[in-house]
């Protein structure tokens, strides 16, 4: 199987780089998580009877429709089920994309329900890190740029982040790529930057939805790699990751659990290890 | 995200569609370039008609006057219903003087002296108009324009000539200037006073009541004055201008020492006033500024005296200048509403080509507030450049228009004015507009994109 050789070690979803000045109400990231890991009793991420309907003329449509989850800390949990089961839709309320109908979701501690749109952009950006099956890298910008957005965003001195930027290019394998476009790159590539630029500001739970959905077989297996060490790392600590996925092989192999969507529901659950 | 970040990344996106933002912010420089050319030619003509008031010397002074008495005072006519008007108007005698010099910013009060005498400079002879002219007038900025000097002392027998009479009094074809240096000789009326009244008690005494009452008989009077000064011709518009203009300008103390008859002394004859000291026609009073003009001619009146400044005039003319400087705006501003529309039209353009790259940047945790100052900071860019860019074009066009008329002027024997003038309130107010105008085109753009819903917007191909 072949496997990234990763250029440094230790660059992961909540074990920072380097110190960090980003903070969150007055902590540091690092300080911020390990407050969060105390106040959520082990749990990241929990649903409780979460909605999400849409109205399409007359019909109403129950995308995800009472979905009651809890995934733990550091839970490699994949979403498994058929176009159009809900898990998509379950993911963008997860990450704060999208508000529910009726339900409430509790992610890190904190309702998301009661944040307001500012407050939700805050945790999007420091809390949650995001992998698309597209990639979704912005063409006209350089890695290292598409790498940089979330820091910008996070208003991170501007001295800080080209060390930080680098070094999550290196820790995903494309430290000599820095300056390249997404188009000159391979979709493997791509994808591999777009889990950089996840993981920039170090957040405890990172979203993938298909994150293997555009690449082929072995492409794929190499970014699950990357994503599982991510998730548990040689050293340190990882983070909790949920990764919505339709290659059962691939959910069997690295989750800890797996969820299965039908018409909006769970379906199955299955623990693993 | 902090300005630098988003400067920079408007920046950037206005690169990315280099030709469609260059045409828009054509556009806004097309029409602040016509804001500025048409209100730059609007000041440039109200700067032309203030230096033509300004050369009246009356700009900062208030021309003080007895009050006229009222005609129907007695004989039955109508009464006015203020009684201080039944009350003899008050006479401009040195005690009124000395108050108004100590009214607070008045700088000198000088007496009016206007008289009409015959100019004889060998061998040609004009009726015409004689001022004294104040010391102050030297710095005032009248006398621009002027060849020679300015009268070398406060009593000195010198004369400033005015160039169209230099023209009369010379033969075809000289030059005014040719003047300089020449006696001129002007014959006026002149007062004489009269002896003291005689003791009734004495037997014989040769003055009749009636003269008496007069005061003072007229008499022909001459003097000769060297001509120190010309000022060019009213065509070219050099010299006073106004009620303060004249052919002829004598030091005002060689003037009032003249003792010459102004109509102002006949009619205070006829009032039979009584007064102290000397009684004057008209008293200019200079205020320390323009901006206190208005309080001194107010303090005049209270006195009870007429008076009268320019500013009673140029308040009328600014309120034209107001009105036609607003319309040269809007119809300047007609253009830059224009480009406006291709802002919004851009920017939209912009939400829907960048419709995945707002639900990439929503879902990396940019918040409403991020997106609508991303679009705001990209119209405010257009803006900017645009209205630098308009402020140059506008000013050329300027330019061309004067050089234009200055061309047809010179064509037509005329002597061109300068019709246009680029303040720098015009510059910065033209930029600042164009900027204002361009985030105002850019709110409905820039509250689109920040409401666009990230799930949908990541769907998006």
């Amino acid at each position: 199987m072949p496997k990234i050789r990763p250029e440094s070690r230790g660059a992961l979803c909540n074990s920072p780089l380097q110190p960090s000045r980003v903070t969150l109400r007055n902590m540091s990231v690092t300080e911020a998580h390990a407050a969060a890991r105390a106040e959520t009793n082990g749990v990241a991420i929990r649903t409780d009877r979460v909605s999400r309907h849409y109205q399409m003329g007359e019909a109403l449509i129950r995308a995800v429709n009472q979905i009651s989850l809890e995934v733990r800390t550091g839970e490699l949990l994949a979403l498994q089920g058929a176009s159009g089961s809900g898990k998509s839709t379950l993911l963008s309320l997860i990450a704060g994309l999208d508000r529910p109908t009726s339900g409430a979701i509790y992610a890190n501690g904190r309702d998301l329900a009661a944040l307001s749109s500012e407050e939700l952009a805050g945790y999007r950006n420091h809390t949650v890190g995001m992998v698309f099956q597209s990639f979704q890298l912005l063409p006209r910008m350089t890695l290292e740029e598409n790498v940089e957005l979330p820091l910008r965003l996070a208003e991170v001195p501007r001295n800080e982040r080209p060390a930080r930027v680098l070094q999550a290019l290196k820790r995903v394998g494309l430290g000599g790529r820095a300056r390249h476009r997404p188009a000159e790159l391979s979709g493997g590539e791509q994808q591999r930057a777009a889990i950089a630029r996840a993981l920039i500001n170090q957040p405890v739970i990172l979203l993938a939805d298909e994150p293997t959905g555009n690449l082929d077989s072995k492409t794929g297996e190499e970014i699950m790699n990357l994503l599982a060490e991510i998730h548990r790392p040689p050293s340190g600590p990882g983070c909790t990751l949920v990764l919505v996925t339709h290659e059962r092989p691939l959910a069997e192999r690295y989750a800890d659990r797996i969820v299965t969507l039908s018409d909006g529901a769970i379906a199955n659950e299955e623990r693993r290890q | 995200m902090k300005f630098p970040d988003l400067a920079e990344l408007a920046a950037r996106n206005l690169r990315e569609a280099v030709l469609r933002n260059s045409l828009t912010t054509l556009g806004i420089g097309v029409g602040v370039a016509s804001l500025v050319a048409l209100l730059s030619l609007g000041v440039g003509l109200q700067q032309l008609v203030n230096r033509s008031v300004a050369r009246t010397g009356l700009f900062d002074t208030v021309s003080v006057r007895p009050r006229q008495s009222n005609p129907f005072r007695g004989g039955g006519g109508p009464r006015s219903r203020d009684a201080s008007n039944s009350e003899p108007p008050r006479v401009l005698d040195d005690a009124a003087r000395r108050e108004i010099s100590l009214l607070p910013n008045v700088i000198e009060v000088n007496p009016e002296i206007r008289f009409t005498a015959e100019a004889h400079v060998d061998p040609r002879s004009q009726l015409t108009l004689v001022a004294g002219m104040a010391p102050s007038s030297q710095s005032s900025g009248t006398l621009e324009g002027m060849t020679g000097r300015f009268f070398s002392g406060p009593g000195v027998e010198e004369a400033i000539i005015q160039g169209d009479l230099a023209k009369r009094l010379l033969d075809d074809g000289k030059a005014p200037e040719s003047l300089l240096g020449r006696e001129i000789n002007l014959r006026f009326a002149q007062r004489q006073v009269l002896p003291a009244a005689p003791d009734p008690a004495q037997p014989g005494s040769a003055v009749e009541p009636d003269e008496e009452a007069m005061g003072f008989s007229i008499i022909p009077g001459e003097r000769n004055f060297r001509i120190v000064g010309v000022i060019p011709a009213s065509d070219s518009g050099g010299g006073p201008a106004g009620f303060n203009a004249a052919g002829i300008y004598l030091p005002l103390a060689t003037a009032e020492n003249l003792e010459v008859v102004q109509g102002s002394d006949l009619r205070e004859v006829s009032r039979a006033s009584t007064g102290e000291g000397r009684r004057y026609a008209a008293l200019n009073v200079r205020a320390s500024s323009p901006a206190a003009v208005a309080q001194i001619e107010s303090a005049a009146r209270g006195m009870g005296f007429a008076a009268f400044s320019l500013i009673d005039v140029t308040r009328n003319l600014r309120t034209f200048f107001a009105i036609f400087d607003l319309f040269l705006g809007i119809f300047g501003s007609l253009a830059l509403a224009v480009a406006s529309l291709g802002i919004i039209n851009t920017l939209v353009m912009a939400i829907l080509e960048r419709r995945r790259e707002i639900g990439v940047l929503k879902a990396l945790g940019a918040a409403d507030r991020d997106v609508r100052q991303l679009f705001f900071a990209e119209a405010g860019v257009m803006g900017l450049v645009g209205g630098v860019f308009g402020v140059l074009l506008g000013w050329g066009i300027g330019r061309a228009i004067h050089f234009g008329t200055a061309v047809y002027l010179r064509r037509q024997s005329l002597t061109p004015p300068n019709i246009w003038s680029v303040p720098w309130w015009l510059v910065l107010g033209a930029v600042v507009f164009a900027v204002l105008v361009s985030l105002a085109s850019g709110i409905y753009p820039a509250s689109r994109a920040a409401r666009l819903d990230p799930v949908q917007a990541l769907r998006y191909e």
